[in-house]
């Protein structure tokens, strides 16, 4: 499973891409010990589109987010009840490590987390170092790319080699985003990406998110109203760990079918 | 409180340079490499016991340092969470055994072992190297070494744990993220953070070892004595401090020994200044905390 996952770092994710939806959630519980953080959650994720997933905290929207790539399993109190089917596959198969799961759907964080003592362009290609590329040639052009995608390139272009912490927070966070990309996965996952940054490199990570769904799928959890209405295609209305309304985001924002929806979007509560 | 350290150390320096002020004018700084230790002719030298204490302070990191980083992943990244607690207090439990307590195992228990079984082996497997070629006493080097291991364990274990556990949690996630496996997360995510603090860890140890004195002195058999084979008896400049004083009689000789506490010291503060620079060299850049 492994080697095809590495195999497959070589091929772009188009290929893959072959209709239906990128991400099929059905019945989907996550608990924590006893308690349930995300109750029986259906839901389809489209091929190429951004879909927001919004709700107040503790609603359970990151912690969707995490068991779509297994890394809830990091909390050993976790467990998962339910299906997601990643292109047909499931993830949660006997048979699926969650390290071959993480290597398709890559993920970004809420922080940006660079690793300190690696230099620009080794923090975009790490992910694929990991899988064995060595040849410089090949490392070089993939971060060029990746850093290009992540609208970073002109910026870092003569200092590949200094460190990734002399970048400030906003470069940083799409240095993440080249890293998570270099390695191209079928789905990238955001989970707030934005919320550390100030309004002018908010917006820049907002363009690159639009950007992005031309070749990705993209899942991001939102705090922000604003951003899911500019970025996203589909919206997810999550409360007390359920899936309230799900559709087009316009609709989600016009005119929801659910009173709950209405009444966060519109910032009665929350 | 810093300056009190700072003076504390000066006057400790004071203290040494005033006792040795003899011996430091018979010999002068040949005695830093002067062999002999011939008290009855007064012909003194502290090389073998500076050489005893770096050869066994670096056997014994070279034991312990694999050990104890290896212990200390295990505890942050590996053991499962009901674990670590006990295994935390039993390699804490190592550091409180007394060292003349730990000297008294070595001499009865580790010393006869060594003589009878690791050396042996070692000749066989290794006997090309002069390092493990010639008599075997069971006493020496390589059991002192191996004692001294012992006592550095804990203390480079433990602030090893402190270190890896002060990595950010979002650092292990970007790399599984990454669909790293839990070694390379190790690997990419928590020692490249933490090499510089397991240095600092690795050179606390190395403090300790060489200025033990107990435990060496129990096994290493107290005979002046530069030889290529770890298997040869010897001396460490702690243990020649804590063995002779008593009996130093004249004030050459007892100003000789000064002089041996006086190159301790500064064999400890070369040794870290050098632990320093190869830090500044190798580790790069100080991680700035992430807010």
């Amino acid at each position: 499973m492994l080697e095809t996952a590495r195999q497959a770092l070589l091929t772009p994710p188009e290929s893959k891409a072959a209709g239906g939806p990128a991400l099929a959630v059905r019945g989907l519980s996550v608990f924590f010990g006893r308690q349930a953080a995300v109750k029986n959650v259906s839901v389809d994720i489209a091929t190429r589109a951004v879909t927001a997933i919004i709700g107040p905290s503790g609603c359970g929207k990151s912690t969707f987010l995490r068991a779509l790539n297994r890394m809830h399993e990091l909390n050993p109190e976790a467990r998962m009840e339910g299906e997601i089917r990643l292109f047909g596959d499931d993830i949660y198969s006997r048979h699926v490590e969650a390290v071959a799961v993480r290597r398709r759907i890559g993920m970004v964080f809420q922080k940006s987390n660079p690793f300190p003592t690696m230099s620009i362009a080794e923090n975009v290609t790490v992910g694929l170092r990991l899988n064995g590329i060595r040849n410089r040639k090949i490392l070089a052009e993939r971060a060029e790319r990746t850093l290009r995608m992540a609208a970073l390139w002109d910026e870092v272009k003569d200092r590949l080699h200094a460190p990734a912490i002399s970048l400030s927070g906003g470069q940083q966070q799409r240095l993440c985003i080249a890293r998570a990309l270099a390695v191209q996965p079928e789905v990238l996952l955001m989970d707030e990406p934005a919320s550390a940054l100030d309004p002018l490199a908010t917006s820049k990570i907002e363009d690159l998110i639009v950007q992005l769904k031309k070749d990705y799928t993209i899942v991001i959890v939102t705090h922000n109203m604003q951003q899911a209405a500019r970025a996203s295609d589909f919206t997810a209305f999550f409360y007390l760990g359920e899936l309230v309304e799900f559709g087009p985001t316009a609709k989600i924002f016009t005119s929801p079918s659910q009173k709950q929806t209405e009444d966060y979007v519109t910032g009665r509560f929350g | 409180m810093a300056l009190a350290i700072f003076v504390l150390v000066l006057l400790i320096g004071y203290e040494l340079l005033h006792g040795s002020r003899l011996s430091l004018h018979q010999f002068g700084w040949r005695f830093l490499i002067t062999r002999d230790w011939d008290v009855l002719n007064e012909k003194l030298g502290a090389l073998t016991f500076i050489y005893g204490t770096l050869v066994t302070s670096a056997i014994a990191l070279l034991i312990a340092v694999p050990i104890s980083v290896g212990t200390a992943i295990y505890l942050t990244e590996v053991a499962p969470l009901r674990l670590r607690q006990p295994l935390v207090m039993f390699v804490e439990l190592l550091a409180a055994i007394p060292s003349v307590v730990l000297g008294l195992w070595g001499l009865f228990v580790l010393v006869p072992f060594m003589r009878d079984h690791v050396d042996p082996s070692l000749e066989k497997l290794l006997g090309f190297l002069p390092l493990f070629k010639g008599p075997i006493y069971g006493i020496g080097f390589l059991s002192a070494g191996v004692i001294l291991a012992i006592m550095i364990v804990p203390i480079i274990t433990s602030v090893s744990r402190e270190i890896l556990r002060s990595v950010p949690g979002l650092q292990r996630e970007a790399a599984y993220a990454l669909g790293a496996t839990r070694w390379e997360v190790t690997r990419i995510a928590v020692l490249s953070y933490a090499k510089k603090g397991l240095f600092g860890a690795v050179i606390l140890g190395l403090g300790r070892a060489l200025g033990e004195t107990m435990a060496a002195t129990m096994v290493i058999g107290n005979i002046p004595n530069i030889s290529a084979s770890l298997f040869a008896p010897g001396y460490t400049m702690a243990s020649v401090l804590a063995n002779e004083f008593t009996e130093a009689v004249s004030g050459l000789y007892l100003s000789a020994l000064f002089e041996v506490g006086l190159a301790l010291l500064g064999v400890t503060l070369v040794v870290n200044a050098f632990a320093q620079l190869l830090l500044k060299t190798f580790a790069g850049p100080t991680i700035k905390p992430q807010h």
